[in-house]
C-alpha cells in the first residue's frame, strides 16, 4: 500500500512537472529575450541590457502600432458591450414574439460565421465600400463578430437580475431611463464588465481582420506590425521583436491578473474563442 | 424561464403570468418601441458584418470572382463549377485532410485530454500547485497568437532553438521537417485552458460519495474515471469536443507559425482559403470553399444546439 502510495505521488508529481515545463518554458522566452544583448530565436541566459527597448521606442511603427491596437481595441470593444448591454437587457425584459428563435439564431450564427468562413466577402465589401485600411470599419468589423456571443452572455446574465428591482422603482414613479441609469446599470455591472474584458481580449489578440483589412503598415495595430516586423527584409528583426512582444502583451497580462483576482477564472459564460 | 422565483407581491402583477405568453409583455417598463430601438443597432451590426457576408458567400462562391484581371470587374455565375474545381484539386484535398488531422490531433486529442488530465489531477492537489498550474495554462490562454507564434519559433528554431538545445539536436529544422506536428503542438498549448475550465467545473458536479466509494473498494484511476465519472458529464465531453472542433477548424492561427508551408505540408481551411483568396486572387474558388466550411461549421453547430437543449 504504501510502496504504491509512493509510487502514485512520484507519479502525479512527475507528469505535473511535465505539464509545467510544457507550459512555462515557451514563455521564458518572452522574460529573457527582450534584455539579452544578443537576442535570438532561442532561449539562453541573457546579457543583461535594456537598450532593445531604446531600440523598440525609436522604431517608426511601434509605438504607433500599439495606439492602433488601443484606437482599434477601444472601438470595437466599447461598440460590443454598448450594443449588447442594450439589447440583452430589452431581450430580457421585453417578451416579443420570436424572442427565442431569434436568440437561437444569433448563438448559431456566432459559432457558424466566424472570420475564416467569411473572410472573403468581409474584404470584398470593404474593398468596394473604399474601407480598406479604415481603422474604424475594421473595428466596426470585429465587433459586428463578437456582438452575437456577447448579447448571449449578457442576456443569461440579465435573466438572473431580479426584476422586482426594476418593479419597485417603477412603482415609486421613475422613469424608464432612470430605472436604466440608476438600478438595472449597477446591478448588471459584474456582467457587463465580464463582457468588457472579453471583447477587449478578442480585439487586442486578433489577427485575421486587421490583416486582411488593414494594409497600410501606419493603420496597422501590434498584431499585424509584428507579422510585418518578421518579414521585414526576409529576416526577423530581432531587436525589436522581443520588447514589442512584451510591450504587446502587457495590457491582456493585466487584465487577467485583475480578473483571476477580482472573480477568480471559473466559468460565467464567458468564453474566449 | 431561467428568472428566479420572485416572491415580491407588487412585482407578481406584471410578471408575465402563463395567461400572458406569447404575446408581447414588458416587465420592465421599458415600452416596446424603446425595446426595438434598444436591439436594433445591435441588429444591424450583426447583419452588416455576419448576416450578409455569409449570405454574400452564397453568391462569390457561384462564379469566378477574382481580384484582379477582366473577371474581377466582370464576373460571370458559373454554378458549381468551383465545388467541381475542389473536387480535382489536389491542394484542396490535402487541405481537407490536413484539417481533418489537424483537429483531431489539436483538439478532439490534444486540448480535450490534456484538459481533462489537468482537470482530473489538479482537483486533490495543493492549492499553490493547482494556482500555479492554472495560472500558466491561462497565461497561454491570454497571450496574443502573434506573440505565441514567436514564443514557438524560439521553442523549434534551428539554430539554437530551445527543443535543438533540450535534446542536443543542433541544426533540426522542426517546423519544415514535422510542420503539422508543430502547429499541433503550438494549438495544444494555446487552447488547452478552455477544456481544463470546462472539465473542471464539470468535475466538481460529480457526487463526491461515488468518488469515494470507488476509492473504498480500490478502483484504480483510470476504472473511476471510466466507471464513475464518465458517465456523469458525458454531456460536457460532447460540448467541449464539438466546440473546440469548430474553433479548432476555423483557426487562422497555424498560418502564424507556418504560413502554410513548407509546400502547403501545413495549409488547413482556413489558410488555404486565405491564400487562394488574397494571394491567388481566386476569390470565387476561395468563396466555394469558405462554403464548404460554413456548412461543415454549420452541422456541428446544430449539433451542438441539439445538445444544449436536450439538456437544459
Amino acid at each position: 500500500m504504501s510502496v504504491q502510495y509512493l509510487l502514485r505521488r512520484i507519479g502525479f508529481y512527475t507528469l505535473i512537472a511535465a505539464v509545467l515545463f510544457f507550459f512555462a518554458v515557451p514563455m521564458l522566452w518572452l522574460a529573457s529575450a527582450p534584455f539579452d544583448a544578443k537576442p535570438g530565436l532561442g532561449l539562453r541566459w541573457p546579457e543583461w541590457t535594456l537598450d532593445n527597448v531604446g531600440k523598440t521606442l525609436e522604431h517608426p511603427y511601434a509605438l504607433t502600432s500599439l495606439l492602433n491596437s488601443l484606437l482599434l481595441c477601444g472601438i470595437a470593444t466599447i461598440v460590443t458591450t454598448v450594443c449588447a448591454a442594450l439589447a440583452a437587457y430589452a431581450l430580457s425584459r421585453v417578451r416579443i414574439p420570436g424572442r427565442d428563435l431569434l436568440l437561437y439564431l444569433l448563438l448559431l450564427l456566432s459559432s457558424v460565421v466566424t472570420g475564416t468562413a467569411a473572410m472573403v466577402p468581409i474584404f470584398v465589401m470593404m474593398f468596394q465600400l473604399g474601407l480598406i485600411n479604415s481603422q474604424y470599419g475594421t473595428a466596426l468589423v470585429i465587433a459586428g463578430g463578437m456582438l452575437p456571443a456577447a448579447i448571449f452572455i449578457l442576456k443569461d446574465f440579465m435573466d438572473s437580475v431580479p426584476r422586482s428591482y426594476e418593479e419597485s422603482a417603477r412603482v415609486f414613479g421613475a422613469s424608464p431611463g432612470q430605472v436604466l441609469r440608476h438600478v438595472v446599470l449597477p446591478v448588471a455591472r459584474p456582467g457587463i464588465a465580464t463582457i468588457l474584458v472579453w471583447a477587449f481580449v478578442n480585439a487586442w489578440g486578433n489577427f485575421l481582420l486587421p490583416f486582411l483589412l488593414l494594409r497600410e503598415v501606419e493603420t496597422q495595430p501590434a498584431a499585424v506590425l509584428l507579422r510585418t516586423l518578421q518579414d521585414e527584409g526576409g529576416s526577423a528583426n530581432l531587436t525589436v521583436i522581443p520588447v514589442f512582444s512584451l510591450l504587446y502583451s502587457i495590457p491582456v497580462v493585466l487584465l487577467y491578473l485583475i480578473v483571476s483576482k477580482r472573480y477568480g477564472f471559473r466559468f460565467h459564460g464567458g468564453i474566449k474563442s | 424561464m431561467s428568472t428566479p422565483v420572485d416572491l415580491t407581491p407588487a412585482a407578481e402583477s406584471t410578471v408575465d403570468t402563463p395567461s400572458r405568453r406569447g404575446r408581447i409583455a414588458d416587465v420592465a417598463g421599458l415600452g416596446v418601441g424603446r425595446a426595438v430601438a434598444f436591439v436594433l443597432p445591435a441588429l444591424a451590426l450583426i447583419a452588416l458584418f455576419l448576416v450578409f457576408p455569409a449570405l454574400w458567400t452564397l453568391y462569390i462562391g457561384i462564379t469566378d470572382y477574382q481580384l484582379t484581371g477582366p473577371a474581377a470587374a466582370n464576373p460571370q455565375v458559373i454554378g458549381i463549377g468551383n465545388f467541381l474545381t475542389a473536387l480535382g484539386d489536389t491542394l484542396f484535398r490535402n487541405s481537407l485532410w490536413l484539417t481533418v488531422l489537424f483537429v483531431l490531433g489539436s483538439a478532439v486529442i490534444g486540448q480535450n485530454l490534456l484538459g481533462f488530465g489537468l482537470a482530473w489531477l489538479l482537483r486533490g492537489a495543493r492549492p499553490w500547485l493547482r494556482r500555479l498550474t492554472e495560472s500558466l495554462v491561462l497565461l497561454a490562454w491570454i497571450l496574443p497568437s502573434t506573440v505565441v507564434a514567436f514564443l514557438w519559433f524560439a521553442v523549434l528554431d534551428r539554430d539554437g532553438g530551445t527543443l535543438n538545445l533540450l535534446l542536443g539536436t543542433e541544426g533540426t529544422a522542426w517546423l519544415v521537417r514535422y510542420p503539422l506536428i508543430s502547429i499541433i503542438l503550438f494549438n495544444i498549448w494555446r487552447g488547452t485552458a478552455f477544456s481544463m475550465l470546462l472539465y473542471s467545473s464539470a468535475l466538481a458536479a460529480v457526487p463526491p460519495s461515488q468518488l469515494e466509494t470507488a476509492k473504498l473498494v480500490g478502483a484504480s484511476g483510470w476504472q473511476t474515471v471510466r466507471d464513475v465519472v464518465f458517465p456523469h458529464i458525458r454531456g460536457h465531453v460532447l460540448t467541449n469536443t464539438l466546440l473546440i472542433s469548430l474553433w479548432t477548424a476555423n483557426d487562422f492561427t497555424p498560418f502564424l507559425l507556418t504560413a502554410g508551408g513548407p509546400n502547403h505540408a501545413s495549409e488547413t481551411l482556413p489558410v488555404f482559403i486565405y491564400r487562394q483568396a488574397l494571394e491567388g486572387g481566386q476569390l470565387g474558388y476561395a468563396s466555394a470553399i469558405s462554403l464548404l466550411l460554413l456548412v461543415a461549421n454549420l452541422v456541428v453547430a446544430g449539433l451542438y444546439l441539439r445538445l444544449l437543449r436536450r439538456r437544459s
